[in-house]
Formats: structure tokens, sequence, C-alpha cells
């Protein structure tokens, strides 16, 4: 009864492809945050900018799940927008990386696009804005 | 640590992600059967968190850090079940596919476990 009605009112974005989506989010945002605790909490000064980019990653990443997990057509939008903002992380990052090595002593999730995570990092951007542009609440 | 398990769990990990890969391809959800198979490798994560445990009890270290290890212990044993739950509520391809990508994680957690324990 209570989910028919929350059914009908907000978009959901975990069903079929999107479930998928939301795993590998779930799962990059686990990763990503945990790295990124670790990292600040126990060398920090080594590589101040390469540590900032893990935690603005991290935050990104775990805002996406949420707003995935919410669902409804605000979270919708915002997630479109992270997803966004996420792609151009993960190429501008990605790029810096391989231009300028010698600025990131220790590696990011988005370093050389994402390599270290299989790719995923520049991968899942792309699906999660067709999936979001899909599920759009007419 | 204790390669053997650890290339089982890999192993295991990616034979279920192949399996649960074509339960998607065919447009099937995950069944009976392929519980029992989350089950199994999970079964096989939890020992390997056990005996990585006692390794680090019984004073041996892992190169790269205790903390790392055990993160990715616990996150290894988490990877399979956690996708089984979520393929429990999408009774569609999706919920296989979900779950040939959780055991895909964890075959690449096991790769990260042997680097970080230093093998």
């Amino acid at each position: 009864m209570a989910e028919t009605a929350a059914g009908t009112k907000r978009t959901k974005l975990v069903k079929g492809p999107g479930l998928l989506l939301v795993w590998l989010y779930g799962v990059m945002s686990v990763g990503a945050v945990s790295r990124s605790v670790y990292q600040i909490l126990t060398d920090f000064g080594s590589a101040p900018l390469a540590h900032v980019l893990s935690a603005v990653a991290a935050v990104v990443y775990a805002f996406i799940t949420y707003t995935l997990v919410r669902g409804g057509e605000t979270a919708r939008k915002a997630a479109l927008v992270c997803c966004a903002a996420e792609l151009a992380g993960v190429v501008i990052v990605g790029t810096w990386t391989v231009l300028e090595p010698s600025a990131f002593p220790d590696s990011t999730v988005w370093s050389a696009y994402g390599k270290g995570y299989i790719f995923i990092p520049v991968l899942l951007p792309v699906t999660g804005m067709l999936w979001l542009r899909r599920s759009r609440s007419s | 640590m204790l390669d053997a398990l650890t290339v089982a769990v890999g192993v295991a990990a990616l034979a279920l992600a192949a399996w649960c890969g074509l339960a998607a391809f065919r447009d099937q959800p995950t069944k009976d059967w392929h519980f029992i198979g989350m089950a199994v490798v999970t079964l096989l994560a939890a020992a390997q968190m056990v005996v990585g445990i006692v390794q680090l009890v019984r004073g041996e270290e892992a190169e790269q850090g205790t903390a790392i290890f055990l993160s990715y212990l616990i996150g290894s044993a988490l990877a399979v079940p956690a996708a089984g739950f979520l393929s429990l509520a999408e009774r569609t391809r999706w919920g296989s596919a979900t779950v040939a990508a959780g055991a895909i994680v964890l075959a690449v957690l096991e790769v990260r476990l042997h680097d970080i324990w230093g093998g």
C-alpha cells in the first residue's frame, strides 16, 4: 500500500538496468569513500591534491547513489547533473594525470580515466546519463 | 595469505559471474540454483576472511598495511551477498546482471587482496 503510494509520487529509478547502475555506484561509493578516508587520515601531506580529488570523487559517488535510491523527478535531475560533473571530473583529472603525473604522487580514483578501476569511472556516468534520460517521467 | 584459497575464491567468483551473466543474456532472473552458487562463493569468501584475520592475529603482516587488508577482506565477503540481496527484489534479467557484476567485483578484490598481502 505504502509502496504503491510512493511509486505514483516518485519515479522509481532502482528498477531494471537502474538496479545494476545503483549497485555499481554503491560499490564505487564504498571504494572511493574508504579510500579517501584512509588517505586523508594516514598521509594527507604527501599528496594533498590527489587526496582532495579522491574526497571530491567520493562525495559525488555517494550523492549519486543516494539520489538514485531515493528516486523522483528532482533526484533524477540532480543525479543527471552529478553524472555530468562526474564525467567532466574523470576527463579533466584523467587528462591531468596523464599529462602531468608529477602533480600526483599518489593515485586518485580518477587517475588515467579510472584505469585502476577497470575504467568503470569513465563508463558509469555515460550509462548513468543514458538511463536517467530514458526514465524521465512524462 | 593462503594462495590456494585466494585463487579458489577468484575462480569461483568468475564462474558465478559467467553463470549469472548467461542468465541475464537469456533474459532470466536469478533462480534457486543461482542462490546456491552465491552461497558457495560467499562461504569461500567468508572462510578467506576468517583465515586472513587468524593470520593477522598470529602476528603476520600485510605488505600494504593491516587496515587496507582488513577492509578488502570485509568488502570481498560482502560483495556477492549484497548483490544477491538486490537481485531478490528485481525479478528480471537485470537482477542476474547485478549478481554477475558483484561477482566480477569480488574477483577484482581477490587480485587486490593478493597484492596487498604481498604475494
